[in-house]
């Protein structure tokens, strides 16, 4: 039995008078999965954010440990599940580098070319969600009429919209459909043409510019101190982009700029993505008419093993730097297995940026780090 | 001064909205570049793409033959158990014994589309069919058996 003096001690524990704890979260519209945000406000100033995870926790790394090296990079598409193909392309470099395999130089453009493509693809989504958050409706279904088309290309040459699993160590699972180059060019001319449009409606857009500016201002030292990596970071002006500083596959034979702002706010963040979407254009113009005739996977042994050590790979996906660490005993399957995600650490920005602001600025921070709960939580 | 401010940026608010409603009321009068598919409605022009993965079957031809030999191959590529593979031994008319399968039952429910086992198939007896209204009412009915009712091996596959 509690007596009523030890009640109101409790209560007094929790928090200041005046002040609200409010529950963002499980199920909210704009947290785009299962995040749980308990937020401490003081009228409607944020005074501290505690994200609550573990609703969508499937124990990716437990169950990597008993798949073979083969199995376990289709599992990697569940995590961030906008960057599949990059996550992907991410375990397969640290099997072919484990083992020395080589893979041809056809693979490794296709492998770059869907790689730029999934990141356009998806900062069309966030733009689209992000706009949403922040009210606009309307350039949801811009972004998505462009975005609908790069997933008609993954589905035509991958077989699937979003999971693709088209990467396999040594190479890629199948050729790239007949009608690849030439869709892919009608997307360029199309994007191209569009892309004037996002910055009509939102770029330029009185209310959204001045929702974002200024708000959720991540300062290059807590930037580089939180782990942020990807677009919240170079919006800091952190130059961490792992395609430039650590060039895997073909990335060090094209042009492409990495982008950088200095401002550190939500609308420098959403610059830095919309600069990022035409350098990927860029960069696939670069390589669409180059691809290499050949094979388009390697001599791979039937049972792939790892040499006993430890390995560590890295790639930029949309998000930031995705790592895959491996601890391998000679065997089959990984001996353990750790995936370093963007957004986990991006996310463990928000308390930071967030208090002091009022809760309407908390979806437009929120927006910009560009969170996929299902990566930050495996 | 004040006024004259908050003036400019009322207009500079309201140019820019316009500007934003310009273009949706350009798709709004121009019905024919709006590519929204209604779903349902387009059932029978909508087409997959030949790769898509939608669900495992078996083709067989017209005498009722496959090409699986009961290798497990498939069985030991899935990371799911989706499949199973389940053989018996045939006795030839010249009393040879040969296995064969007897049943490949795969189980779409757990099945993650991940084309695993069909790389993994060393006769091509699998492949990838592009449906995608799998819903049904009951279950069970996702646990399929690939192979048809008495169906066998084609001649001179090992
Ligand atoms: S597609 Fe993947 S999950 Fe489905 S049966 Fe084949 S190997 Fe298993
Ligand atoms: S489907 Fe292919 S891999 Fe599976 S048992 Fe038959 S022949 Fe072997």
């Amino acid at each position: 039995m509690y007596n009523q003096t030890e009640i109101i001690k409790d209560t007094s524990e929790l928090g200041a008078e005046g002040e609200l704890v409010i529950n963002m979260g499980p199920q909210h519209p704009a947290t785009h999965g299962v995040l749980h945000l308990v937020v401490t406000l003081n009228g409607e100033t944020i005074k501290k954010i505690e994200p609550h995870l573990g609703y969508i926790h499937r124990s990716i790394e437990k169950m990597c440990e008993s798949l073979t090296y083969r199995q376990f990079i289709y599992v990697t598409s569940r995590m961030d599940y906008l960057s599949s193909h990059i996550n992907n392309l991410g375990c397969a470099l640290l099997v072919e580098k484990g083992m020395q395999i080589e893979v041809p130089d056809r693979a490794k453009y296709i492998r770059v070319i869907l790689s730029e493509l999934t990141r356009i693809a998806s900062h069309e989504l966030w733009l689209g969600a992000m706009a949403m958050d922040l009210g606009a409706f309307t350039p949801f279904f811009y972004a998505f009429r462009e975005r609908e088309m790069i997933t008609d290309i993954m589905e035509d040459t991958c077989g699937a919209r979003l999971t693709m699993n088209y990467i396999v160590p040594g190479g890629l699972m199948y050729d790239i459909h007949p009608d690849f180059q030439k869709k892919v060019k009608a997307f360029i001319t199309q994007f191209k043409s569009k892309v004037t449009e996002y910055e009509d409606l939102v770029t330029n857009n009185v209310i959204f510019q001045s929702r974002t500016k200024g708000v959720g201002i991540l300062s290059a030292e807590d930037a580089i101190s939180y782990g942020c990596t990807g677009p919240v970071a170079r919006a800091s002006g952190v130059s961490c982009d792992i395609r430039k500083i650590y060039p895997y596959e073909v990335y060090d034979k094209v042009e492409f700029d990495e982008v950088i702002e200095t401002a550190g706010d939500s609308f420098a963040r959403y610059i830095v993505r919309v600069k990022e979407m035409n350098q990927s254009i860029r960069i696939i113009e670069q390589l669409i008419d180059n691809i290499p005739e050949g094979d388009f996977v390697g001599k791979t042994k039937n049972v792939l093993k790892l040499p006993k050590g430890e390995f560590y790979t890295r790639v930029e996906t949309a998000r930031g730097e995705f790592g895959v660490y491996v601890v391998s005993e000679g065997g089959t399957t990984p001996h353990r297995i750790k995936f370093r995600s963007p957004g986990f650490s991006n996310l463990s920005a928000l308390n930071h940026i967030s208090v002091g602001s009022k809760i309407g600025d908390l979806m437009a921070s929120m927006g910009t780090l560009d969170l996929v709960i299902p990566d930050i939580d495996r | 001064m004040f006024l004259k401010e908050y003036l400019s940026d009322v207009a500079k608010g309201v140019s820019s909205l316009l500007k934003g409603m310009r273009k949706t009321g350009y798709y709004f009068t121009h019905p024919k570049e709006i590519i929204t598919e209604q779903y349902p409605d387009n059932r029978a022009t909508l087409l997959m793409s030949e790769r898509f993965k939608g669900e495992v079957v078996m083709p067989h031809d017209a005498n009722n033959e496959h090409a699986c030999t009961g290798c497990t191959a498939c069985e030991l590529a899935c990371p799911n158990g989706t499949i199973k593979v389940v053989t018996k031994f045939e006795v030839s008319p010249e009393g040879k014994k040969k296995k064969a399968i007897d049943a490949l039952v795969y189980r779409l429910e757990l099945c993650t589309m991940c084309n695993l086992c069909i790389v993994a198939c060393p006769s091509d007896a699998i492949k990838m069919a592009p449906n995608f209204e799998h819903s049904v009412f009951d279950r069970t009915k996702l646990t399929k058996i690939l192979n048809k009712p008495g169906s066998k091996i084609r001649e001179g596959i090992e």
